[in-house]
This record gives C-alpha cells, structure tokens and sequence, in this order.
C-alpha cells in the first residue's frame, strides 16, 4: 500500500511536469555576439580546433543595470610575448579572437581606451594570463565598476542605503511568504520540511511552462499554478505524509525524508526544465519609475503590493476565521487541540495546502524580479530557515518579522561589503541569533533540548 | 551493451577513492547521527574545512604535507566547537540548521573573489600535494587482481585509503565500547536520565561532534591529498546527504555500516550510471526522453528515492538493529 502512496505522488508530479519536456524543444536560442572588429594587420590565423577567447565589457549604473561599454582595446598575446591581435569591442561590448591553438596566452586591456569615469575593479588584473585546452572557448572576466567605488556613483550614501532597504524589502517579503509555510508545517506537524524550497520552484516552474512553452497571458499562468500548488500542497500531505504520520514514523525520519523528497523533486525539475534560469515572457523590460531617492520598476512594485495584501490576508485569516484558530491551536498544542474537537488532521492538510499556495506566489514573483530555475527554491530555502529561526520557529508573525529582516540586512549590508558575501551575511544572522536568543525575536522562552 | 565492462566498472568503483572518502564520511556521521543522535547536515562543511585548511597551509606556510594533515583536523575540530557551542543546548533541528548554513557560508567565502589571494576563488587551489607523489612507493606500474587494475598513484590512494578506514573503524569500536561511548549512546537514547544521573550532557555532545567531525575533515583531506587539487564546486550540500545514503543504506549505528554502506553506494551508483549510458548511447533510450547529459540528474533522483524508500521500508539499512536506531525525537 506504501508502494502505491509514493508512486502516485511521483505520478503526481510526473504528470504536471511532464509538460514541460516540450517546453525544451523551444527554449529561446542564446544570442551569439557577432564577432568583434579586429584592427591590427595581420589576421590571426585562427586554430583548426577552433580555440577562441571571449569576454563582454560591461559595468553597473547606479540602478544596477547592465551597461555595455564599446570601442575599448584588448591585447592578446602568446607566451613568448608576440602579439596575436588587438580588438575593440563592439557595441554589445563583445570582444572576440581566435587563438593559434592550444597554449599559454596573456590578455591585457587597455585602460587609456576605458570611457571616463569607467575604471577596473581591480586595477592589479588588467593583464589576465590562462592556458586554453583544445577546441574550448574561453570567457575572460575584467570587471568594471562607474567612478571610484561599487556601483552607486553619483549618487549619495542616503540614497543608496534607501534603494537597497527597498530591494531588501521586496526580497524580505518574497522569503516571508516562502517561509510562512514552512514555519506553520513545523508548528503543527513539528516537521522541518526541507522540501519546502521545491513548492516554490514548483510554482515558478508551473506558471512558466503556463506562461511561455503555452502562451497564456502571465497573469492568468500565475493563477492556475497557484490552484496547481495548492492540490500538489494537500495532495503530498494527504497521500505522502499522512500515512507516515499514521505509520508512526519518528520526527528525524521524517526530516530525512523530506531531505530525500527535495532532492528527488529537485532533479526532476532539472531534468524537465534544464539548468539554465529563464525569464517569463512578459515584463521583461520595464522602465523603472522614480520614487524619492529609489528608482524601482513597476514589476517589482506590484509584486511587493501584492506580497502585502497576500501576507495581510493570511495575518486576518489565522486571527479571524474559525480555520485559522483552529491552526493557530494546533500548532500550539496538539493533543489539547484534538481533544477539543479539531479535525487535526483536516487542520494539517489546510496548512499543506495554503503554505504551498503562498510558496508558489512567492516563487513565481522572484521568477519575474530575477529567473526560474530548477534550483531557486533550494537557493531561498537556506534564507527562509534564516527568516523563520530569527522570527521564532513555529509561528506565523514571526516569519513575517524574521523574513524581513533577513532580506533587508542581505542588500544593505552590500553598503559595506562585497555583494557575493550576501548570502553570508543571512547565514552569519542565523548563527548570532541562536547563539544570543535561540528562541527568536516572537518566540516564547522555553526551556528547549 | 558491454555488461562485462559495467559490472567491472561498478565492483573497483567500490574499492575507489570515491568509497573511501565517503566512508570516512560516513563514520564520522555514524558517531553523530548513529551514536550520540545529533543532527549533523554540514559534514561536507567539515570536509571542506579540512581540505582547504590542509591545502592553503601547504602552499602559504611551506610546512610538509603531513603538517598540513594536523592543520586540517585541528581546524575541523575548531570548526566544530564553533558550530556546537550555540547550537548543542537547543533542540536537535537546531543543529541541523547550523550546521547545513555553515558549509554553505564556508564554500561561498572560498569561492568570493574577495579572498582569492588565498583560497583560488572558484578555480581553487592545487600544487601542494608533492610530499603524496613523492612518498609513494609504489614504482609505476598496473598493479590489481583479475579484472581490478589500478595505476601505480591510484594504487597508493586505495592502499592509504583503507588503512585510514581500517584505523577509524578500530577507534569507533573502541570508543564506542569504552564506558565513553555507553554514555553518548545513552544521550541518544534519553538525555535527560543521563543529564539526571550527573553527566555533563552539552560536554559529550560537544566531544561527539568533534570527533565525528574529525573524521569529515579526515575525508576532505585525503579527498584533496589524492586528488592534487581542491575545488569549491566540489563542496556542495547534496554531498553530505550522499553521506547520509551510505550511512542509512549501510545501517546506522554500526560499526561497518557506513563502509559496507559507502562500498554499496558507489557500486550501485556507477551500476546505474554507466547502464544508463549505455542505454542512451545505444538508442535503447531515445534522446528524446533523455540525453547523456541528463544521466547525472537521474543519478541524484535516484539518490533521493533511495533516501525515502530507505527510510519509509528499512530504516536499519543493511546491517542494522532496529532497537539501535535512533530515529524519534530527542
């Protein structure tokens, strides 16, 4: 009977996703650069095994936005120091030569050619030296910044420090709504799922395969694969976890479980959906529109409005309704719960299915703010423990809390500190709180272990 | 379909370095998860700490190898106290979460370009593992039994290889058999009666974690020793629950588990790879359902179904003893 449980979920799955496997037939084919212009005589004699060395020049503006830089030289040379070729990059910023063959090959920018104001990151690495392995195509990285330092020059420290704490609120929001799930999960099941990140992926995934390999209107994708998550939420629950509950299966085999569960759900998402992140196929290209100091575009705007009516909505259901004391008692207290009248199990399927709903909204705002891809979930769910131990594990407003200050500390800590240390920075709070006060900020003291 | 060829693939795959590694992996797990019932799912932290603490004071000291060794275990075991100071009074999920945000922190700061100078941003480090090739002994060669044949380097891997997991299955037993060892299983079974009987419970936690980290970091050092080079892309988290597979498959809890458990693993999952390949190679699986790229994926699919079929039919693996299990919470 087992057998049966766990083949229908993967049928379940099986089913819903199956879709997407025509979605590969069509993926958008990536735009090659055309060939940068070569201004030195004597062509290069390019290698029959075709090795090649590419780069983009590009830098940030102060709103984060890619911009291209043309008509700056770079130097390629061999090892013994004779020059191959020199190229100017072209007006996608593409610079492009092709190499004698196999070897040892130096690159040198030449900064005089940089615009004004467009500097090297590191001024140490405008000479890059690297070996190229037979017919590969290489990618040099010369990374620019605009002005003296980071990417928000011209603009003040205020007004960065208040476009950052804006961005750190929408992606504050996005993790709450993720995490509101998983905490609720926890406080009533004791479960820590850690396939919770899958829902997410789930919705982003649903709503694209809706969205792009069928054509619907973005809106009304996100919709159905809402509803979809929702059934996926209580079906997992009814069919997959509720018999083990019945079975009697111990908390920590559970958490493996869930472990195994996510890594499964994982690699099916890969496989029918690739590993490369996609973009929807509406709102792409957005102007953004100046508020104050913060310049922000409509897309994330309405996401964040919607993050907040979705969030309030949940805050007035689990004070207002019967549904939501009912939730509120079971994770409280469960066998008093029960004993009082509460359908727990009917509770728990409730909480299964709401959480992956808000999972699945959550997944597919930060699919429309960056990219879908297979592991998005996986990548949030590290934050969402973040968001949710920092705010007191087990209740709802305390993932709201922690959430947000997990998202607005990862983007303004980038004031101070390399970007690629953000994730760092959530991971870092995380330890700090357990270590000055485990039970969180809305947590309640108990003595616990 | 070459069958002779798969089958050989899959019996050396358990005698190979790969088996090794995770087996010592596992141990170490086994002393947290098996024996004490702590949560444990940043081994792979452990294994990188060790890695790369032992590389970079090769290459930036200049101290021999096997100095190098003793700076990676002794940074594992600080690594451990860091991780089990805040987090080994709480309940066991706690640690679970630590821990797993830990080796994430690690393999991200390794990889930031800001520290490249001494970590090899995300190319990594090699070039300090000359002490390993000069101190093998064994003169180039094939060296092997039947159809088992390995190189001279890869020889002196496995043979290093076994004697580590030979001497750390002899120090669990030990330990675990030492009046030591009865109290962290006693931790598992009830921590309060112990805590109730005098012990310093947050003391033999601490020591467990240590140990069985010890043993992590054992395994990213000879991981890195034997593979010349250390790379962050190699400590992702999916790692430390393949250790969990060869732990739970093995049986937890007992002394050879986690290396008949790891010998397993490593068969089986070259059994399936190179049998799916073939699949796909020969048009037995039509590209259109699935491309030889896509075998390394249902490769880690399988592992999760693994994982839960494992856990929902025969949580005692292969060896072990249901009543040993520590499977409730604590």
């Amino acid at each position: 009977m087992k057998t049966k449980v766990v083949a229908l979920g993967a049928l379940l799955i099986a089913c819903v996703l199956g879709t997407a496997a025509a979605a590969g037939a069509q993926e958008p084919t990536t735009t090659t650069a055309p060939g940068a212009t070569t201004t030195v005589p004597g062509q290069p004699v390019p290698s029959p095994t075709g090795e090649a060395v590419r780069g983009t020049l590009f830098y940030e503006d102060e709103n984060e936005e890619r911009q291209l830089v043309e008509g700056v030289d770079v130097t390629v040379d061999d090892a013994a120091g004779n020059e191959i070729a020199t190229v100017t990059t072209d007006e996608e910023g593409v610079f492009e030569v092709p190499l004698p063959g196999p070897g040892s090959y130096t690159a040198t920018i030449d900064i005089d050619t940089l615009p004004e104001d467009i500097s090297l990151r590191d001024e140490d690495r405008a000479t890059l030296t690297f070996d190229m392995a037979e017919s590969r195509t290489r990618n040099l990285l010369y990374p620019l910044q605009s002005g003296e330092g980071g990417g928000g020059s011209g603009s003040s420290f205020f007004d960065r420090a208040a476009r950052l704490f804006v961005e750190g609120v929408r992606f504050g929001l996005i993790i709450a709504m993720c995490a509101i799930g998983l905490s609720l999960i926890f406080g009533t099941t004791g479960l820590t799922n850690f396939a919770h990140g899958e829902l997410v992926t789930f919705g982003a995934i649903v709503a694209w395969v809706f969205n792009v390999t069928w054509g619907w209107p973005f809106i009304a994708s996100a919709i159905i694969a809402i509803l979809i998550s929702i059934l996926m939420g209580f079906a997992i629950d009814r069919f997959f976890w509720r018999p083990l509950r019945d079975r009697g299966t111990g908390l920590i085999a559970m958490l493996v479980i869930a472990i195994g569960l996510g890594l499964l759900l994982r690699y099916i998402f890969q496989f029918q959906f690739g590993g490369f992140g996609e973009a929807y196929r509406q709102y792409n290209l957005q102007e953004g529109i100046e508020i104050g100091p913060v310049r922000i575009v409509p897309r994330d705007l309405i996401g964040m409005g919607i993050s907040i009516i979705a969030l309030v909505a949940v805050a007035t259901f689990l004070q207002r309704t019967r549904m939501g004391k009912a939730m509120r008692a079971v994770a409280d207290n469960k066998d008093l719960a029960e004993s009082s009248g509460i359908d727990v199990n009917r509770v728990i399927g409730f909480v299964w299915a709401s959480g992956a709903g808000l999972a699945a909204l959550g997944g597919i705002l930060q699919g429309l703010s960056e990219q879908v891809s297979f592991q998005m979930g996986f990548q949030l769910l590290l934050l969402m423990f973040a968001g949710v131990t920092l705010g007191g594990l087990g209740t709802a407003y305390g993932a709201l809390v922690g959430s947000l200050v997990v998202g607005v500390a990862m983007e303004v800590s980038t004031l101070w500190i390399p970007t690629e240390f953000k994730t760092v920075v959530a991971l870092s709070i995380l330890v700090l709180v357990l270590l000055i006060r485990p039970q969180g900020i809305l947590g309640q003291a108990e003595r616990i272990g | 379909m070459d069958w002779g060829q798969i089958l050989d693939n899959s019996i050396s795959a358990a005698i190979r370095p790969n088996a090794i590694i995770f087996a010592l992996a596992a141990i170490g797990l086994n002393v947290h998860f098996g024996y004490t019932g702590l949560l444990n799912f940043g081994q792979v932290g452990f294994m990188a700490v060790g890695g790369y603490f032992a590389a970079i004071s090769v290459l930036e000291w200049n101290v021999p190898l096997v100095v190098g060794w003793l700076v990676g275990l002794l940074a594992a075991g600080g690594w451990a106290l860091l991780l089990g100071y805040p987090t080994l009074r709480l309940r066991a999920d706690y640690l679970a979460i630590v821990t797993i945000a830990a080796s994430e922190i690690f393999r991200l700061s390794v990889m930031a370009p800001t520290f490249r100078e001494v970590t090899g941003g995300a190319d990594g480090l090699s070039g300090f593992n000359d002490d390993w090739n000069s101190l093998n002994p064994f003169p180039s060669g094939t060296y092997g039994i039947g159809f088992l044949k390995f190189s001279a380097a890869e020889t002196w891997a496995i043979v290093v290889g076994w004697t580590l997991v030979l001497l750390s299955v002899l120090l669990v037993y030990l330990l675990i058999r030492s009046p030591w060892g009865r109290v962290l299983k006693a931790i598992r079974e009830d921590e309060d009666a112990v805590r109730a009987l005098g012990k310093n419970v947050f003391a033999y936690k601490m020591q467990s974690l240590v140990l069985g980290g010890s043993f992590g970091a054992l395994a990213g050092i000879y991981f890195v020793s034997q593979q010349a080079s250390v790379v962050p892309s190699n400590y992702s988290t999916a790692q430390t629950f393949y250790a969990y597979v060869c732990l739970i498959l093995g049986g937890t809890a007992r002394i050879w588990g986690p290396v008949v458990g790891s010998m397993l693993f490593w068969a089986i999952l070259t059994l399936t790879n190179d049998t799916l390949r073939e699949l796909v190679a020969n048009d037995y699986i039509p590209e259109s359902i699935m491309d030889p790229n896509q075998v390394g994926q249902v490769r880690l699919m399988l592992v999760g179904l693994g994982l839960i079929l494992l856990l929902v039919f025969r949580p005692q693996g292969l060896l072990g003893d249901r009543r040993e299990l520590m499977l409730e919470p604590s």
